[in-house]
C-alpha cells in the first residue's frame, strides 16, 4: 500500500496526482471467509481492521448493501467524548479516546481529530450538583472533567446568552477538555484503506438476503451476489439491525428511529468548543469549513425514512437560539436524517447471541460515531476469541431480562422521558 | 409534517400528538405466573417493522384520547386510524 506522506504528495504532484493507487479494491465475493462482517460503516470497517491487526484474522469480508461510509458514519455531528457516569460507558469510551488520539498515525490517514473540549451547560443549582457528581465519577475513572461556574463559561463561550432574565439562565457547566470532533468520512475511509491493505475484502452493492443457520450454528449468508460460507458473522448494521434480526427470527430490545442534524452557512470562526444545551437536547460545534453543526432529539416515532420532519428541527433549533441567539441570523445550508438503532436503555449491545457464530453490535443511539474505534476493537475481540472483552461485558444482550440496565441518561427510544 | 386523522377530532397536525410506540405489544395476562422472558418481551423487545406498522399515538393537545395509527415506517404514509379499543381485522 502506498504510504500517504508529504514526500509522496510532492512526488505525485509532478504527475498531476493521476497515479495514486486506489485506496481500496473492488473484489468479487469469494466462496468462503473466516469472518463476515455485515455493514460497511464505521463500526464494521473498524471491526475488520482490528480483526486483521490485533487478531491476525485476514480472511474477512465486509458486506455492504450500498457504499461504505454511506450511513450514519457519514451522517452525524462528529462529536467524540467520554463524559459518562456509569463505569461501563466511561471505561469503554475512555479506551476509545486513546484510540482516537493515535488514529491518524495508526491509519496513516488524517482523521482531523480535534480535541477542542465539550461543555455541557447547566441551568439550575440541581443540575450543577448532578454535573459535579458526574464529573467526580468521570475523574474516578481517569477521565478529565472540569466543573465551570458561570463566569468561567462566559469566558470560553461569550456568544451564549448570559442575560439574567432568560427562561434557562446559564449557571455553569461541565467540561471534558479532551473531548472533540473528527472528520467523519476520513474515519471510514482510513479504516477501509488499512483493512483492505491487510487482505480484507470490501464488497459493496451487496445486500444480505438471508442466513444459513443449522442446529443453532451459523454456516453462511445469502446475498444478492451469491452465497458465502462462513462460521462467524458480525452484525454492524445500526438502523437496519431489526430488518436482519427478523430474518434470524430474533426480536431485539431495539427500535429504529430517525435522528436529524443540520449545518448553517459557513461563517468566520466563532465557536471553538462543542457545547450542549442542558435544558433540552441540543448540541453544536463549528466545522473547519465554518458551518455551525447542530443536532438534537429524535423525531420521536419509528422510522426507516432517512429524512427528517420539520417540527423536530424547529424544536431543536429553538433550543439552539435560546442558548446562542446569534444563530437566528444564520441561513440553513443543509439538513439530513439518519436511522438510529435505539436501545431501550440508551446504551449499546456488543455481544454473542444464542446462535453459535453470530455476533451482535448495535444499540448505538445518539453516540455511534465517537464509539467507532472502541466498538470495532471490542467487537473484533469478541468475534476472534468467541468471548466478550471486559470492556464490553456490560453491553450484554440479556441485561434487559436480568435487570442490569445501563441507564446513563434514560435516553432510549422514549424521548419524552428525558 | 405528518397529518393524523384523530377518530374523535378529524385531521390534525403531528404537533398535537405524542407517540406511544408499537400497538401490537400485549401485556402478559394478570393473575398468572409470568416468566422473566415474558416480561422482557413485553417491556423491551420490539419488532420495529420496516413498512406497515400499527402504533399508538395520544392526541395530547386535543381530545387527549389514545388512538391507533397504521403508518408506513419507510414512507411515513398513514393508511388508517382507529380508536384505541377498536378491533382491527
Amino acid at each position: 500500500m502506498q504510504k500517504y506522506s508529504i514526500f509522496n504528495l510532492v512526488k505525485n504532484a509532478f504527475s498531476n496526482h493521476e497515479n495514486w493507487d486506489l485506496a481500496w479494491k473492488d473484489p468479487t465475493p469469494k466462496e468462503e471467509y473466516d469472518v463476515v462482517i455485515i455493514g460497511g460503516g464505521g463500526h464494521g470497517l473498524a471491526t475488520a481492521y482490528y480483526l486483521a491487526k490485533e487478531h491476525n484474522i485476514t480472511k474477512v469480508a465486509i458486506i455492504e448493501k450500498g457504499w461504505i461510509g454511506g450511513g450514519n458514519v457519514g451522517r452525524n455531528t462528529t462529536i467524540i467524548r467520554s463524559n459518562y457516569m456509569h463505569d461501563e460507558n466511561a471505561l469503554f469510551s475512555e479506551f476509545g479516546m486513546d484510540l482516537w488520539r493515535k488514529m491518524s498515525q495508526d491509519l496513516n490517514y488524517n482523521v482531523m481529530f480535534s480535541p477542542r473540549g465539550i461543555i455541557n451547560l447547566a441551568h439550575s443549582d440541581a443540575q450543577m450538583n448532578a454535573y459535579a457528581r458526574r464529573g467526580n465519577s468521570m475523574r474516578l475513572n481517569g477521565i478529565d472533567a472540569v466543573l465551570l461556574n458561570r463566569e468561567q463559561v462566559k469566558e470560553i463561550i461569550p456568544m451564549a446568552d448570559f442575560s439574567e432574565d432568560v427562561r434557562f439562565p446559564i449557571f455553569g457547566g461541565l467540561m471534558q477538555p479532551s473531548a472533540g470532533t473528527a472528520r467523519h468520512d476520513a474515519v471510514a475511509w482510513g479504516y477501509a484503506r488499512q483493512a483492505d491493505s491487510m487482505g480484507v475484502d470490501i464488497i459493496q452493492n451487496c445486500e444480505v438476503t438471508g442466513f444459513d443457520v443449522t442446529a443453532g450454528k451459523i454456516n453462511g449468508i445469502r446475498t444478492s451476489r451469491g452465497n458465502i460460507k462462513t462460521k462467524k458473522v458480525g452484525l454492524c448494521v445500526a438502523g437496519s439491525t431489526n430488518i436482519l434480526a427478523e430474518k434470524l427470527n430474533m426480536t431485539l430490545p431495539i427500535e429504529t428511529h430517525l435522528l436529524q442534524a443540520c449545518v448553517s452557512e459557513p461563517v468566520k470562526p466563532i465557536l471553538d468548543r462543542v457545547v450542549t444545551f442542558g435544558a433540552g437536547h441540543f448540541y453544536i460545534s463549528q466545522s473547519d469549513k465554518g458551518e455551525m453543526v447542530m443536532g438534537g432529539d429524535l423525531d420521536g416515532y419509528n422510522s426507516y425514512a432517512q429524512r427528517g420532519n420539520l417540527p423536530t428541527l424547529q424544536h431543536v433549533l429553538t433550543e439552539g437560539i435560546a442558548m446562542m441567539p446569534f444563530l437566528s441570523k444564520l441561513k440553513m445550508l443543509r439538513t439530513w436524517g439518519g436511522i438510529m438503532d435505539m436501545s431501550m436503555d440508551g446504551s449499546p449491545i456488543i455481544d454473542k447471541t444464542h446462535i453459535d457464530g453470530l455476533y451482535l453490535n448495535c444499540g448505538w443511539c445518539y453516540g455511534g460515531f465517537k464509539a467507532t474505534p472502541a466498538s470495532g476493537w471490542t467487537f473484533a475481540h469478541t468475534i476472534a476469541q468467541d468471548r466478550v472483552h471486559e470492556l464490553n461485558a456490560g453491553f450484554s444482550l440479556n441485561r434487559f431480562s436480568t435487570g442490569h440496565l445501563i441507564d446513563e441518561k434514560g435516553l432510549g427510544t422514549k424521548t419524552w422521558i428525558s | 409534517m405528518l397529518h393524523i386523522k384523530c377518530p374523535y377530532c378529524g385531521m390534525r397536525s403531528q404537533n398535537e400528538f405524542s407517540y406511544g410506540g408499537d400497538a401490537s405489544v400485549k401485556r402478559p395476562e394478570l393473575n398468572k405466573e409470568i416468566s422473566d422472558e415474558e416480561w422482557d418481551n413485553f417491556v423491551y423487545r420490539r419488532k420495529s417493522l420496516r413498512g406497515k406498522h400499527l402504533e399508538l399515538w395520544q392526541h395530547l393537545s386535543g381530545c387527549r384520547q389514545w388512538i391507533k395509527v397504521e403508518r408506513d415506517t419507510a414512507t411515513h404514509e398513514i393508511f388508517n386510524t382507529y380508536k384505541a379499543d377498536e378491533e382491527i381485522s
